[in-house]
């Protein structure tokens, strides 16, 4: 048993200087990874980013050695597409080696195009067909209160997965149930496949939709590490409903050229741009180094 | 002149409620085994769920009216080792709730058992908006996915059984009203005991003229329409094929040797179902003269379930027909 259970640790300078440099490493495995695989989701998988390294690498208890563990917390990608950015999480994690990242989306590969809990170690649910992480959680979350275990259940979804009516199915049965055991986290970067999430079909006042669907709602600027692990701590004591943490984000978050480009939602970047990237990469984490 | 007193008569057969089985076997498994839970969509009093849910409310969850969400809740409680039963009508289920049983149950080969009522035009008086005639066809075409149609309330209660002990994705197709029992008491047929096996069909009756291979409710139309034929000194096998996937395909293809004319029958469209499975097997296999009995390629329409059967060509005087064409076929 190797136990990652660090969410006690103080949000000090240095944990904070930490996990934002794993997230830097998350959108550098995402951008070369998905320039290999010529194809995936780079956009909404910079946005998650930030988010991602703060649940892997401090909040979330896992063995990375025993997957299955049974008192583990579940995390589910509910917007599967951003699997890049999970997969680059968990091989750092130790649950698969880095080597792999190389072959996303290649045939034979452990790492499909959206994630696959029977191929991928550490993937808790086969996503991507959008809307249905939140049920799935829902589902885990009862289990843990049947079966009287401490672990909580995170579900990750996209703002375009709100247009969703499963995500609302969802929602209600959360409420009803009063799974306090599980959180949902909607990454409100602004843009869909299509363009602007409100000009497709708007969400807003999203905060209260949820509020009415009977959720405890908090909302956070995404890329604020600190403001992440506060939230993340704070929905623990919020009892007797779930909670949801509307996280505001920039799509493409980190890469001046993509951030919030509708056209790197579904676009990997060619080699001449994952090398411009990849050096704003390195010249934005020189950045955080000297802060 | 016909003795139908003497053969497998409908009107001197008992009938009862696959549901009512069906509830009374989930709420004994339920004693044994607490890993078992629930779930419904607004249906539990009349899928019979409500038994379960009156025992073990705690392992119960109605999750209301909304079955993309029913789908999503069982995937993530099998996750967490429950071994959950869906129930709905057939419509609602595979309908409804087909993209979330694709993606979050079957794909991932999670072990939940979806067990819907109301199949076929068993329905009757609701019509074509609460059919669903190819429920068998569409689960069917999944990977990883077993799909089950007991004959009775009798073998509803052995399949549940062995359907909890199965691991892995299963659709349990049952029937909206009492049916006719094919088996006896205790999963007997004409005195012999019988054991139920997922993917291993029950031949009730055999014969070296014609087999009709048959699943659901139309079990019982085909024992009739065998047991009228032996009248006419036709000899015609009747196999119970309560798993139509995986497909018994050695009895199948046994069959087509030992007769060289076949007929299926089900309560479904002659599109997809255990008509489409057959004619799979023996097409790349033995080719041999066969006749489906089922819906032909409609959405139905309101009446009692009796008279559907007759207006869309169901009951036993259909398969005789359909028996006396595909004599004709093999010469």
């Amino acid at each position: 048993m190797v136990v990652f259970d660090r969410k006690s640790e103080p949000h000090d300078p240095g944990l904070i200087r930490k996990l934002k440099k794993t997230a830097l490493s998350i959108r550098r495995d995402v951008l070369t990874m998905t320039t290999r695989a010529g194809s995936g989701h780079p956009g909404g998988s910079l946005s998650c980013a930030d988010l991602l390294a703060a649940l892997y690498f401090h909040h979330l208890r896992y063995d990375p050695e025993n997957p299955g563990w049974e008192d583990r917390d579940r995390f589910i990608l509910s917007k599967g597409h951003a699997c890049p950015a999970l997969y680059s999480a968990l091989s750092m994690a130790g649950f698969f080696s880095r080597e792999a990242l190389r072959d996303l989306r290649k045939c034979g590969s452990i790492l499909q195009g959206h994630p696959d809990m029977n191929t991928t170690p550490g993937i808790e649910a086969s996503t991507g067909s959008l809307g249905q992480g939140l049920s799935i959680g829902c589902g885990m979350a009862l289990a843990a209160r049947l079966d009287r275990r401490e672990y909580r259940v995170y579900v990750l979804m996209g703002d375009g997965e709100m247009n969703e009516g499963q995500v609302w199915e969802a929602a209600m049965a959360g409420a009803h149930y009063e799974v306090d055991n599980l959180l949902a986290i909607v990454d409100r970067n602004m843009i869909q496949l299509d363009g602007p999430t409100e000009k497709i079909l708007r969400l807003e006042p999203l905060n209260e939709k949820w509020k009415a669907f009977g959720w405890h709602v908090m909302e956070i600027d995404g890329h604020d590490m600190l403001q992440i692990l506060e939230a993340l701590d704070a929905a623990e004591k919020i009892k007797h409903k779930p909670t949801v943490i509307i996280a505001h984000t920039v799509k493409g978050k980190g890469v001046s050229f993509m951030e919030n480009q509708v056209k790197y939602h579904g676009k990997a970047l060619t080699e001449d741009e994952l090398q411009k990237a990849l050096e704003e990469l390195d010249r934005g984490g020189e950045g955080e180094r000297q802060e | 002149m016909k003795d139908r007193s003497k053969g497998f008569n409908l009107e001197t057969r008992q009938e009862a409620l696959m549901r009512e089985a069906y509830g009374r076997t989930l709420a004994e498994l339920g004693e044994k085994d607490s890993s078992i839970v629930v779930l419904d969509a607004d249906l539990s009093t009349s899928t019979k769920t409500s038994v379960f849910a009156e025992r073990f409310p705690e392992r119960f969850f109605n999750v209301g009216v909304a079955e993309a969400n029913l789908m999503g809740i069982a995937a993530g409680l099998a996750s967490a080792g429950k071994i959950p039963f869906v129930s709905t009508f057939s419509v609602f289920g595979t309908e409804k709730g087909l993209s979330q049983f694709k993606q979050s149950i079957a794909y991932p080969k999670l072990n939940v058992k979806i067990v819907v009522t109301h199949g076929g035009l068993t329905v009757g008086e609701d019509g074509a908006s609460h059919f669903c005639l190819w429920d068998i066809a569409i689960m069917r075409a999944l990977p990883n996915t077993t799909v089950v149609v007991p004959a009775d309330a009798i073998e509803t209660e052995m399949a549940i059984m062995a359907v909890a002990k199965h691991q892995g994705p299963t659709f349990v197709r049952l029937t909206r009203p009492k049916t006719p029992l094919v088996y006896e008491e205790g999963y007997r047929y004409s005195g012999h005991q019988l054991k139920f096996e997922i993917g291993k069909s029950v031949t009730l009756e055999d014969g070296g003229d014609a087999t009709i291979i048959a699943t659901g409710p139309l079990v019982a139309e085909a024992l009739v329409a065998a047991s009228n034929l032996k009248m006419e000194n036709l000899d015609v096998g009747v196999i119970n094929m309560h798993t139509v996937k995986p497909l018994d395909e050695r009895t199948v293809l046994k069959a087509a040797v030992e007769t060289n004319a076949l007929v299926t029958a089900e309560d479904h469209s002659v599109i997809g179902g255990l008509g489409g499975a057959v004619t799979e097997v023996l097409a790349e296999n033995r080719p041999t003269p066969l006749r489906r009995i089922g819906v032909r390629d409609e959405y139905g329409e309101s009446g009692p379930w009796r008279k559907l059967y007759e207006r869309y060509g169901l009951t036993s005087q259909h398969i005789e027909k359909a028996v006396r064409e595909v004599l004709k076929m093999k010469r």
